[in-house]
């Protein structure tokens, strides 16, 4: 009860007419930020963040916070029209969000993305708001073992899906492992696989890849086949936005499945990415129509999408409660905490009460907005796909370059960028799956790492990943999504045989 | 896409995977002699740097042999692609390849203008106007955009030196 | 002849050196400065670089805007190269911490603290000694002897980066001690400080500032601080304890003393215009109320040095560096 009326409290500050606006102007920098590759959210926060010194916390914080949201719906964007992921977790959007776009669907994807997003956001800050306190103490049971259990569960969530030959899969998955085992290896603190360049201490950043691979990839492929984008056929009125939404409740399963993970994901914090992976892969083996994801499949942008936005905003709660960032972004909005002088930690809730439901209740408002923009928007970007390809292709190869080099100030990776362009062209053509091996960039350090830290603090010992009740339990999960088909066909036989 | 129909000439859907197969098997090999200058035990404390990606790189060579006898026992001898359209992607990539060669000397916006302005005189055949418009255009926006707005400074050649921006 | 022509050389050097003294205040950035950061975001030397950027702007402190960019790769090894290799460019300042010595030592990264202008060093990082509040330890002899009684690698110390700062202290800990801790190198001091928290490593050697809120929140406990006597600040912060009341290591039988250098540097052959200028920057970002406010809050050390002091000082520090991971076998060997 007492967090209803802290909560009122809260939306009494959010609506000062200052914190209204300051949180239109953070959602449309925001969405510009998701759009433009390259600017992600953390950098565009990281970036506005000394503006908001001059501004109360509580402002400072709304803005920044909007920007956030304003990201995570903008990256969607390119995804569906353009194929390219602005954001790690923006990349199981494309596999059915840029089929859809193609088929003149841009329209319906957009409006899908959008509100499952706000759905995720929404139940996430609901749980914030309920359960903050019992949450926050789940996430203290995360140790390495547990977040190496939660990374094997995304991979096996995931393998196994793809139509392409198993040993295709398997090499591309791999080479993905390799490309992010480049550069520094943060448990010897050793170079490893640079050859002595110093341009790949660094390593292989994930959305160099993925502009190349996707986007460049993509337009490679529009060029054989000739100056046609395909989709320019789209609905651009608001009507369609209605009509997508006459058919989402039928989802609602999905919907919900997808807030839960997304909501796991970021209170532990694993994160948005490994969130919406595990969620595409998931739906994809229990949905009706899982047998035709990657054709353009309404629900393979809902799941990911749903859960992406969940995992996103409930990664707030690990940061205020505990300070430790559940996301690259929370990161950059935690040391803006600092800098205020607020400190976040387990007094945050007791001492700043108005800050803290200041800003929760200006995660409602700030969706809602959000939702609204970009909702009023479809039409315009699904109008970007009737711009003639001879325009809108160079344009957006310049915008990949400018997005590869803003990753880290650096000529070499835009030449990388291309290569890999090139390089997603022919793999495609010869059908090899890009979803593993870009999986396996975002995810394969971070998983190595976890793997080594608890086998550092087992001395060695591989049952420390059975060792106590939730790391079997997620890894006994993981274990089942791996060799999900030969279940599923045991229990047939099984049913087979009863009969 | 009839890459099969017969009057089309090109290089065959089999000599190009076969070659990707074999490039995917180098990288393997790399990966290898990488790790194997990082160390590749198993130290007292677990797994040493070169552990993992020597095993990646094993897998990526030994899946790439599986894959290679597929592709050499494989009934597609289709075309990758006919050389009409090859020349098209090919139209793009040598372009963009200049164009990204060029950003470390001329900057990005001179190098941008000119392969915007060129990509849409050449294959858009765009007029004039609509060219300069828009190959002019898009750097100036991104120019406020990037460096104004977002302060991202994005590389810089002797123009924008002397005009002192 | 010979004579007069040497006297007018020595006129006119005599003269440039004091138009070089006129023009010392004159310099000033052209264009956007690029503030490096050679670690990732969120980080504590991307806090501060940012609250510095944040100074500057509010108060306006330059014509031209300051633009802080990341560059972590190769545990920052990227962010020195870029600077070292930005020779003359004099738009281009970076903030250090320790892997300005540990980085090239550790990996071999080709790159010295003598390839960079230093301009100022403007605080020091403290180390303080945690443990979970909940475990009976009140002093460091309560831990150590804990240490001592366990079998050798059991008892787990966190840390940030490997054969970096926090893992050289864990050595230096050993040698003082005759212990032998299990190191785990996490990627930020925040999750260390958790990672204490919910028991899954046994202490750690965090920041003040990366820990101070479990420590009020009653989560954890600090031990010492590896400085030579205890930090300044005498405001209680959690339960009627203030920084000032932790003893230092040294006074409770723990030689090691390490401070962390939150320093300035920029790109090579910088002219004494240029480094005065920006001297005469951060000096006025001292004198602010925030940048009091950030110190505070982190507990630094805030010695301030500019010119010979400060390069003797690193100079120093990377002799200690070598020493330090030598004994702990940090050195890279050619991989």
């Amino acid at each position: 009860m007492e967090e209803l009326v802290n909560l009122f409290h809260g939306f009494a500050v959010a609506l000062q007419p200052f914190n209204i606006m300051v949180m239109l102007v953070g959602i449309v920098l925001g969405v510009v930020i998701g759009v433009l590759p390259g600017l992600g959210g953390a950098n565009g926060v990281a970036i506005l963040l000394p503006l908001t010194f001059s501004m109360p916390p509580t402002s400072a914080i709304i803005m920044l916070s909007c920007i956030y949201w304003g990201a995570l719906f903008g990256g969607a964007i390119t995804s569906i029209l353009f194929n390219i992921p602005g954001e790690p977790w923006s990349v199981a959007t494309t596999f059915d969000g840029y089929p859809m776009a193609q088929q003149g669907k841009a329209g319906e994807a957009l409006t899908a993305a959008f509100t499952s997003s706000f759905v995720g956001a929404l139940f996430a800050v609901i749980m914030i708001t309920l359960v903050a306190p019992l949450v926050a103490n789940f996430a203290l049971q995360f140790g390495p073992a547990e977040k190496f259990a939660v990374y094997f569960l995304a991979f096996c969530s995931f393998v196994g899906l793809s139509k392409e030959p198993p040993f295709k899969t398997i090499a591309a998955m791999m080479m993905g492992f390799a490309l992010a085992a480049v550069g520094l290896d943060s448990i010897t603190g050793q170079l490893r696989l640079t050859f002595g360049f110093t341009e790949l201490l660094n390593g292989f950043d994930f959305l160099i890849a993925v502009i190349g691979l996707f986007g460049i990839g993509e337009i490679l492929l529009t060029m054989e086949e000739g100056l046609n984008f395909r989709g320019g056929n789209a609905k651009i009125n608001l009507r369609v936005v209605l009509q997508t939404w006459k058919t989402l409740p039928t989802y609602w399963m999905t919907s919900l499945r997808s807030c839960v993970i997304g909501c796991w994901m970021g209170i532990t914090p694993a994160g948005a990415t490994p969130a919406s992976f595990m969620s595409y892969g998931i739906t994809k083996r229990v949905a009706k129509n899982g047998h035709n994801f990657g054709n353009g499949e309404i629900e393979g942008v809902i799941a990911p999408e749903t859960a992406a936005h969940a995992a996103g905003t409930a990664a707030l709660l690990p940061m205020l409660s505990l300070g430790v960032p559940g996301s690259p972004t929370a990161a950059v909005l935690l040391g803006g905490l600092l800098i205020w002088g607020l400190q976040p930690g387990p007094m945050l809730f007791v001492e700043q009460k108005e800050f803290v439901w200041g800003l929760i209740a200006s995660m409602y408002l700030g969706n809602l907005v959000g939702l609204v923009v970009v909702l009023t928007c479809v039409p315009i970007f699904a109008a970007i796909l009737r711009v003639p390809f001879s325009i809108i292709a160079p344009l957006i190869l310049v915008l990949c370059a400018i997005g590869a080099y803003s990753v880290h100030s650096s000529t070499f990776d835009v030449m990388l960028m291309l290569i890999f362009g090139v390089l997603g062209y022919l793999l495609k053509k010869c059908n090899y799956p890009l979803a593993p091996l870009v999986l396996a960039i975002v995810l394969g350090d971070k998983a190595e790492e976890a793997f080594r830290q608890s086998l550092l603090g087992s001395q060695g010992s591989l049952g420390v990943f059975f060792s106590n009740g939730l790391v079997s339990t997620i890894m006994v999960f993981g274990l089942i999504a791996l060799f999900w088909s030969a279940v599923q066909q045991g229990y047939t036989r099984l049913r087979a045989a009863v009969a | 896409m009839n890459t099969n129909s017969p009057e089309a000439a090109g290089p065959t859907h089999k000599t190009v995977e076969a070659g990707i197969t074999l490039l995917i098997a180098l990288f393997g090999v790399v990966v290898i002699i990488g790790s194997l200058k990082a160390g590749i035990n198993w130290g007292a404390e677990g797994p040493r740097a070169g552990f993992f990606p020597f095993y990646v790189g094993l897998f990526i060579v030994v899946s790439s042999a599986i894959n290679l006898r597929d592709v050499l026992r494989g009934e597609n001898d289709g075309l990758f692609a006919e050389w009409g359209q090859l020349r098209q992607v090919m139209s793009v990539v040598i372009p963009t390849t200049i164009y990204v060669g060029a950003i470390p000397f001329t900057g990005l916006y001179v190098a941008s203008m000119i392969f915007i302005g060129w990509f849409m005189r050449w294959l858009g055949k765009y007029n004039w106007l609509t060219v300069t418009a828009v190959a002019i255009g898009m750097p100036v926006v991104t120019y406020f955009i990037f460096e104004r707005w977002f302060l991202v400074p994005l590389p810089k050649g002797p123009l924008e030196e002397w005009l002192g921006l | 002849m010979t004579r007069s022509v040497l006297l007018v050389a020595l006129a006119s050097v005599s003269a440039l050196c004091a138009s070089g003294v006129a023009a010392s205040a004159t310099w000033e950035p052209l264009r956007p400065v690029e503030f490096i950061v050679p670690a990732g975001t969120g980080g504590g030397a991307d806090q501060m670089a940012r609250t510095i950027q944040g100074i500057i702007t509010k108060h306006n402190l330059m014509k031209q805007p300051m633009v802080v960019i990341n560059k972590s790769g190769g545990a920052g090894g990227e962010g020195f190269i870029d600077v070292k290799s930005s020779s003359g460019n004099p738009h281009k300042i970076i903030i250090t911490l320790s892997n300005l010595f540990t980085t090239p030592l550790a990996t071999g990264i080709p790159f010295s603290w003598k390839d960079l202008t230093p301009v100022a060093m403007l605080a020091l990082d403290e180390f303080v000694l945690w443990v979970n509040a909940d475990k009976p330890y009140n002093t460091v002899k309560d831990y150590v002897d804990v240490v001592k009684k366990s079998p050798a690698g059991t008892i787990k110390m966190g840390g940030t980066g490997s054969k970096q700062e926090d893992q050289i202290i864990t050595v230096a800990v050993e040698k003082a001690t005759g212990t032998k801790f299990t190191y785990i190198p996490y990627k930020g001091g925040g999750e260390v400080a958790v990672q204490l928290v919910g028991n899954h490593i046994d202490s750690s050697v965090n920041n003040p500032i990366e820990a101070v809120a479990q420590w009020r929140g009653g989560k954890l406990r600090p031990l010492c601080v590896f400085d030579g006597k205890p930090m300044a600040y005498d405001e209680p912060v959690a339960d009627g304890k203030a920084w000032k009341d932790i003893p230092s290591c040294k006074s409770q039988g723990l030689d090691m003393e390490y401070l962390m250098l939150r320093g300035i540097f920029m790109s090579p052959k910088a002219t004494k215009e240029q480094v005065d200028y920006y001297i005469d920057l951060f000096k006025k970002v001292r004198e602010t109320s925030e940048w009091r406010d950030f110190m505070k809050s982190g507990a630094f050390n805030t010695t301030f040095m500019t010119g010979a002091d400060y390069a003797k000082w690193v100079e120093v520090e990377e002799k200690r560096h070598q020493v330090l991971m030598k004994e702990a076998g940090f050195l890279n060997t050619g991989n």
